[in-house]
């Protein structure tokens, strides 16, 4: 008998779900995030209210059972947001938790273990594509603003990245798919949300000197570029297209 | 700022510099600090590819195109009927804040033709670098050309302010270069690097022992050399490479495609095309030198002195060396695991994790990454001995290339006929 858990998308939910996998013995669990479609078989269901103090005491015990390495597994594969994703971390931390003694992550054989280095992997580059391919604009208020439509939900984890190299300059990295950004102040970088509908057109107040560096920036494109080599292939493999859209130097003059 | 001024400038200055073949932005160690801007601590980031797909991670330019030199393959030599542009200090300081600023660049990349002599270049090209640090606290990456002739003084102050410094070879041999770049001379290219390299030294030393000393290069330096432009063997490059690594702790040696620039008698016709899988022949060739444990005079020897080009050099050596082969997956070594065509760095590690938890097979691997359709001649799993009658070099030959189609194919098919 299948039992369904579900959480709220939070990762401490999901901690709280894989606590009450032990805490109710529930053999055979399912956990799934709330609001998806609810398979068509399945007998159990049990609504998952997500609290900080079970979710502490899992995170503990996985990250010595599994270390840094695993948490950090674990986190990127829940950000792929996948329907699925919670399948293969569950498999794997019953596992660990079944083999205390063992190194499970390195047991390249075992599918789940195999299928959170994918997951890994996946948003590892999609996190990296981001903090490559963010294009800032100057706008009004002497805010760096860029938008982005990442594949994961990769905000979480580019923060610190953002927030490391540029200090002495507001700016706002916004994830159209997902309504959210996020905004660095001069002092700290703060999730926001707003309603974009309204604000483009404040937002589109573009500094002077905007367009002109935009330009620039196309006009070096242009010229790095080496004619005798052309290699569309490699050019489209490495910057697929739907990336296009925000980057400066795919727009034309 | 004109920017018309600026833009016509930067056409011209990005334009000959496209040529300089390195763009890493990696290995140093530059931290952001004091609230400023920029951070070089982190791997390195390729913002955008250019349409012939090579990354984009520095602003790439040089200072001026006036040179003073007339080297043969280079589009700036001297006698060249082209546009001439400079660009002034504060300029570039701009150029890369403000690209920075928008992150399209991790910083910059800054080369220069030689316009008056060596020294004036130099110090023209540090005075950009110590302006970026100094004035504009800036910390993104900075990559200096050294250039030859520059006195020890000079790439003292060059080390302090840049991440990574280089030098080009230019040509794999003495002998091309006289031909090509008579005013050139290597001994020239080896002084500032043999300073760089003993600074380099001085310095890892010392920040071993005291927390705060100066920064030295921290992202290391490199060099690069034209393939093609003169009648060198794969070998003789190779053997280059191979030195240069040893004696200077290079990070990376780049080799360049020749791209016809002039009518030259000494050089290919403006017509040839640009021997590109040749490069990347001589890039994988570099890789089993730094990360797979080959020698060198394991790639190619004397009487093959050519990097096959229908197989790559990995699976040539294989190829060659049957009697390495089948290797027991389950039993074999990290380094001999290492050997087998199809399986990479990060696979051998898998296996070797792996084989501790269940007996391997064929499946396993493809799940790890490896690509089996080469693989699977080369080994044998822990209680079977299929395929291994396969080991006969010509037909195996024959069978890989059969399951695989090379990207190059029509490359090959053509550039065979010249050797």
């Amino acid at each position: 008998m299948i039992t369904l858990l579900t959480y709220d998308h939070s990762l401490d939910g999901f901690f709280t779900a894989v606590f009450e996998v032990y805490e109710y013995k529930i053999e055979k669990a399912e956990i799934r995030k709330e609001a998806l479609e609810k398979p068509a078989l399945f007998y159990g269901l049990h609504r998952v209210i997500t609290d900080p103090k079970k979710a502490e005491r899992v995170f503990k015990k996985l990250k010595m059972l599994l270390g840094e390495k695993g948490i950090h597994q674990i986190i990127y594969s829940l950000l792929t947001e996948d329907e699925h994703c919670e399948r293969p971390i569950l498999e794997v931390i019953k596992y660990a938790i079944a083999n205390p003694e063992k190194k499970v992550l390195s047991n390249m054989t075992n599918q789940s273990v195999l299928k959170l280095e994918r997951y890994t992997k996946q948003v590892g580059r999609e996190k990296h594509r981001m903090e490559a391919f963010v294009r800032f604009r100057l706008i009004t208020d002497q805010i760096y603003f860029a938008e982005i439509e990442p594949d994961f939900n990769v905000m979480p984890i580019i923060a610190k990245h953002f927030a490391q190299r540029y200090q002495d300059q507001k700016w706002l990295i916004f994830d159209q798919k997902r309504q959210y950004g996020l905004f660095y102040n001069l002092q700290t970088v703060e999730t926001v949300e707003m309603d974009f509908s309204d604000k483009t057109k404040d937002l589109e107040m573009l500094g002077n000197d905007e367009d002109l560096y935009q330009n620039l920036w196309r006009t070096y494109f242009d010229k790095t570029n080496i004619k005798a080599r052309k290699n569309t292939r490699l050019h489209i493999q490495h910057v697929p297209k739907r990336y296009w859209k925000y980057l400066t130097e795919k727009q034309p003059f | 700022m004109n920017f018309e001024r600026i833009n016509e400038k930067l056409s011209i200055l990005a334009d000959a510099a496209k040529y300089d073949v390195s763009c890493s932005s990696s290995g140093s160690n530059r931290k952001n600090k004091n609230k400023g801007l920029g951070d070089a601590s982190g791997m390195g980031i390729c913002h955008s590819y250019t349409e012939d797909g090579r990354c984009v991670s520095l602003l790439k330019i040089l200072l001026t195109n006036v040179c003073i030199y007339d080297c043969a393959y280079c589009v700036t030599r001297k006698s060249n009927d082209i546009k001439r542009a400079a660009f002034t200090v504060q300029e570039v300081v701009d150029l890369t804040i403000n690209f920075y600023r928008r992150n399209y660049i991790e910083g910059l990349f800054l080369s220069s033709g030689i316009f008056k002599d060596a020294n004036t270049t130099m110090e023209r090209l540090v005075a950009v670098a110590k302006k970026l640090r100094l004035e504009q606290n800036f910390n993104g990456y900075i990559h200096l050309k050294s250039i030859p002739g520059a006195t020890d003084e000079l790439m003292k102050e060059a080390g302090l302010y840049a991440d990574r410094l280089s030098v080009n070879l230019e040509l794999p041999t003495v002998e091309g270069l006289k031909l090509l770049a008579p005013d050139k001379n290597r001994q020239d290219m080896i002084n500032p690097m043999t300073f760089v390299k003993n600074e380099i030294i001085l310095y890892q030393d010392e920040k071993r022992r005291f927390k705060k000393s100066p920064k030295f290069a921290p992202g290391g330096q490199s060099t690069q050399m034209i393939i093609g432009a003169t009648p060198e063997t794969d070998l003789q490059i190779i053997h280059t490479a191979n030195d240069f690594y040893k004696d200077f702790n290079l990070k990376r040696v780049y080799y360049s495609g020749y791209i016809p620039v002039s009518q030259d008698a000494r050089l290919p016709s403006l017509q040839s095309q640009v021997p590109m899988l040749r490069e990347n022949r001589l890039y994988q060739a570099d890789w089993l030198m730094r990360f797979y444990g080959f020698r060198a005079d394991e790639i190619l020897d004397v009487k093959k002195p050519f990097l096959e080009l229908d197989v790559d050099p990995k699976l040539g050596w294989a190829l060659r060396n049957l009697d390495f082969f089948p290797l027991n997956i389950q039993t074999a070594d990290f380094h001999a695991i290492l050997r087998i065509p199809g399986v990479g760095v990060k696979s051998a590690w898998k296996i070797v994790e792996g084989r501790k938890f269940t007996k391997l097979n064929l499946q396993h691997l493809q799940k790890m990454g490896v690509a089996v359709n080469r693989a699977q001649h080369f080994i044998s799993f822990a209680n079977s001995f299929i395929k291994t009658n396969l080991l006969q070099q010509h037909n195996l030959k024959d069978i890989i290339l059969g399951t695989v189609k090379s990207k190059y194919q029509t490359h090959y098919s053509a550039q065979l006929s010249l050797f």
